[in-house]
């Protein structure tokens, strides 16, 4: 007898469903007990629609082939010495902050789904979120062996996950990755998946990812492709996950809608760093923070919350202000960086005459006015060694943990937006009205706040002077300051000396 | 004759990553295993507590009773990181996939004998539930875990145990010409039939367990060490002999698999044992646990598979078992 013929949908349904059961020896709520805390309300799980059908065996397969060719450039990148042709070496401060910032989130990501994986009661969304846990993990291991190779050569990226745990500003995305963890697994997926995933990752994606194929990183950029079709699953998930829990229930939608607007703010103050790399860090930019903003979030995103309207969603809390914010906050954050630049794991560097005029082009209503000055300023006083660092310590945000940097840009750009709350007798202050109501929505939680400047006068970071702190941070004095004059500069010089002495010869 | 490519010789700075060179020195570069795994997780300075554990710090060692000096004292003896596991799985699947293709083009069930393919139907095909509920117990031993070197463990595994319950399921479907009756009735079987329901209680039991190593014993050590060789390998022998090598080909892959998986589990035996008394004497008392447990939750399905010979059968899969963690440094075992 001929087998009958499954269709694809079929036959994927049973490979992932009805294998699950209710359990009777123990209660479903003590085998599942985290999922109904946070007050979404699902009544029934089997009308998850899976977001990409993905048996086990052709995941291995697939899978299998991205990773040979991966490594085969990987491998090839090194043999090659493919460092020697980026376009500057100044490029690696953004490679640095990349794996000290964003890798430990992929590894952290990896984790909170596994928690999902085995805790969504639907058998369906567990099998979707092991999935991206393991993709994590990938990207996370395939992070750290594409930029083994820079570690061998150039300073700076020896130990990103001990410093994740310690240095200031990484204190921004580590904050924000433990913020989603430390929530329910509803809250955790619509930060991950959604904010980020799906609204903001072609910002944190694209900066990096075409900066690293318009500066010769080979490596990156091919990491960058191999990733990009699991990004596309995470995303497909991201939209499934917001889309089930409106469907399910009409109560759910105040709750998803709070956690819309309080990730999105999460998400888009973390994304700061990545504007300051994508004006500044890039030797040659493909495009400005303000122009990726327009294109990914004003455009794609209002398409987007345009088409979730219908589930009665909106666009998150103040995305106007971020809108308005993207003329500014790429050279609010590179100054607070260069300002700081002997306590930073990367190298700093003044724009060059060059860059200045690409940065006024792209920002012509505020780079001229606002920020061309003070660079200028600085770099005067760095031609007659009159500059000086910054002393003493910039004062956090509580939630996001920036310094206090932005300004009033709707009203006046050049005041310091600044908000404060109290509670149980002590002043909590905030770079924003985002992250003062985040703050205020849940203040046993941001309280705990490990913040770094904080814990150094409290002298829980290696002791009270500067060089104690860097220590304690594993920074090597040759990690931090200006680019001109470090070994990476002269490194970089050398080989390129030896190339021209080849070519003349 | 030799020739000889001028390449630029560039010399590194360092050659590996900072915590990499205190661990293993810096005179060559570190494996990729090591660049991939160790030191990976976060381990002090936390932000906030869980919301849904308030008792605990994120990645907290206290969540087990086991306690390492370093948790990276345990190294997979396969070296798996996701580039080397995908590539391995991905050859087995080819193989897998060759003889599921092989089986349905031939007909090759229609030459199993209808008694043999009961046999299948009542004992292999529930055991998708089995393999999927260590899915979801390596998914929680992957979220609590200690250490990336655990969680990437504990990921692959999780990961394996889901393609392990879809190819059961395939078995299933394969048998009864891509109709669910078998699943169904397997299904069924795992809910309500009384010879199943030993064991499901102790699963769901399992489920349960606030200790991840607790659970990573009971799941990886105890029940795959009598599941895997009572029925994937003794069982597939006991069928084939009565006609039913086709099905040994469908689950070679099983078979495979447990005998690379037992490699870990022998070396995680070893080094947490050799650590401390304490640590030892938790390994003792859980395998016993749960050894016990197991083995009497198995009977009635291993006198459904063997018969009378059944209880020896198991018992001499038990006998093997324990024999093998004590060689491991699981001393002290219960021996019935």
């Amino acid at each position: 007898m001929p087998a009958k013929k499954l269709n694809l949908r079929k036959r994927y349904e049973l490979l992932t469903r009805g294998m699950g059961w209710e359990t009777t020896y123990q209660k479903m709520d003590d085998v599942f007990p985290y999922d109904s805390f946070e007050g979404i309300k699902i009544t029934d799980w089997d009308k998850w629609e899976d977001p990409f059908r993905l048996t086990m065996d052709a995941y291995w397969k697939f899978q299998a082939e991205k990773e040979k060719k991966l490594y085969a450039v990987i491998d090839s990148f090194a043999q090659n010495n493919g460092q020697t042709n980026l376009s500057d070496a100044s490029y690696l401060s953004a490679i640095k902050l990349f794996i000290t910032g964003v890798t430990p989130i992929e590894y952290a990501a990896h984790r909170g789904f596994a928690n999902l994986g085995r805790h969504f009661r639907g058998d369906g969304a567990r099998v979707a979120c092991q999935m991206q846990a393991i993709d994590e993990l990938r990207h996370q291991q395939t992070q750290v062996h594409t930029i083994s190779h820079y570690n061998k050569h150039f300073n700076g990226l020896h130990d990103p996950f001990y410093q994740f745990d310690r240095v200031w500003y990484l204190s921004v995305p580590k904050s924000f990755a433990e913020d989603a963890m430390t929530a329910g697994p509803f809250e955790f997926i619509t930060s991950i998946s959604f904010a980020f995933e799906y609204v903001l990752t072609n910002l944190l994606f694209v900066p990096f990812m075409s900066g690293a194929a318009y500066n010769g990183d080979m490596a990156t950029v091919t990491f960058g492709f191999s990733a990009q079709s699991d990004e596309s699953r995470h995303m497909t998930l991201g939209l499934e996950i917001i889309k089930f829990m409106l469907e399910q229930h009409e109560d759910n939608l105040p709750i998803v809608q709070r956690w819309m607007d309080k990730h999105f703010w999460r998400a888009y103050r973390l994304l700061a760093l990545v504007a300051a790399m994508q004006d500044y860090m890039l030797t040659n930019s493909p495009m400005s923070w303000k122009e990726a903003w327009d294109v990914y979030f004003v455009e794609n995103g209002g398409a987007l919350f345009e088409d979730l309207s219908r589930y009665g969603l909106r666009m998150p809390k103040y995305h106007e202000l971020a809108t308005a914010e993207a003329e500014h906050v790429s050279h609010q954050v590179w100054s607070v960086f260069c300002s700081l630049g002997n306590a930073t794991g990367f190298h700093t560097f003044l724009p060059t005459e060059e860059k200045m005029a690409w940065l006024s082009e792209k920002y012509p209503d505020t780079f001229d006015k606002y920020y061309r000055p003070r660079f200028e300023y600085w770099a005067k006083q760095k031609e007659e060694g009159t500059f000086e660092y910054q002393k003493g310590l910039p004062q956090l945000c509580q939630i996001c943990q920036i310094p206090m940097i932005f300004t009033e840009v709707q009203t006046d750009p050049m005041q310091i937006s600044y908000r404060v709350t109290e509670h149980g007798g002590d002043k909590y202050h905030f770079c924003s009205d985002g992250c003062k109501d985040i703050f205020e929505h849940e203040p046993e939680k941001y309280v705990q706040a490990w913040l770094p400047v904080h814990q150094i006068f409290q002298g829980n970071c290696g002791g009270p002077t500067l060089p104690e702190v860097l220590e304690w941070y594993k920074f090597a004095p040759e990690d931090s300051g200006d680019y001109i004059g470090s070994q990476d500069h002269a490194r970089w010089q050398e080989w390129k000396g030896a190339d021209k002495k080849v070519k003349e010869a | 004759m030799s020739i000889e490519i001028s390449a630029k010789s560039i010399q590194p700075v360092r050659l590996s990553y900072g915590n990499l060179k205190e661990r293993f020195g810096d005179k060559k570069p570190a494996s990729r295993y090591q660049e991939a795994v160790y030191d990976i997780q976060p381990t002090t300075n936390f932000q906030y507590r869980p919301l849904w554990d308030k008792d605990h710090e994120l990645y907290d060692p206290s969540k087990t009773a086991i306690v390492m000096e370093d948790w990276y004292s345990f190294a997979d003896p396969r070296q798996y990181y996701y580039g080397t596991y995908t590539i391995t799985r991905s050859k087995q699947q080819e193989v897998a996939e060759h003889n599921f293709a092989f089986v349905d083009k031939r007909d090759l069930f229609d030459s199993v004998p209808e008694a043999v393919k009961q046999q299948v139907r009542e004992i292999l095909v529930p055991l998708r539930h089995v393999e999927w509920a260590a899915n979801m117990n390596n998914c929680q031993i992957t979220g609590e875990s200690v250490g990336s070197n655990f969680s990437t463990l504990g990921m692959f595994n999780a990961m394996d145990r889901l393609g392990m319950a879809q190819y059961v399921t395939r078995i299933g479907l394969l048998i009864d010409g891509n109709e669910e009756t078998a699943i169904d009735a397997a299904k069924e079987a795992w809910m309500e039939a009384p010879e199943w329901q030993g064991l499901r209680h102790a699963i769901e039991d399992m489920f349960v367990l606030d200790d991840w190593f607790e659970l990573m014993i009971a799941q990886n050590f105890v029940l795959d060490g009598l599941i895997f060789p009572l029925l994937y390998d003794r069982f597939e022998k006991k069928i084939t002999i009565e006609g039913g090598a086709t099905v040994a080909m469908l689950t070679e892959f099983m078979d495979d698999w447990y005998k690379e998986t037992v490699r870990w589990t022998n070396t995680l035996a070893k080094v947490t044992a050799k650590e401390s008394e304490a640590n030892q004497e938790l390994l003792t008392t859980w395998v016993n646990k749960w050894a016990d447990r197991l083995t009497s939750a198995m009977e009635p399905i291993a006198v459904k598979a063997f018969g009378s010979d059944g209880i020896n059968q198991l018992a001499e899969v038990k006998e093997e078992l324990l024999n093998r963690l004590t060689k491991n440094g699981v001393t002290g075992l219960k021996r019935s």
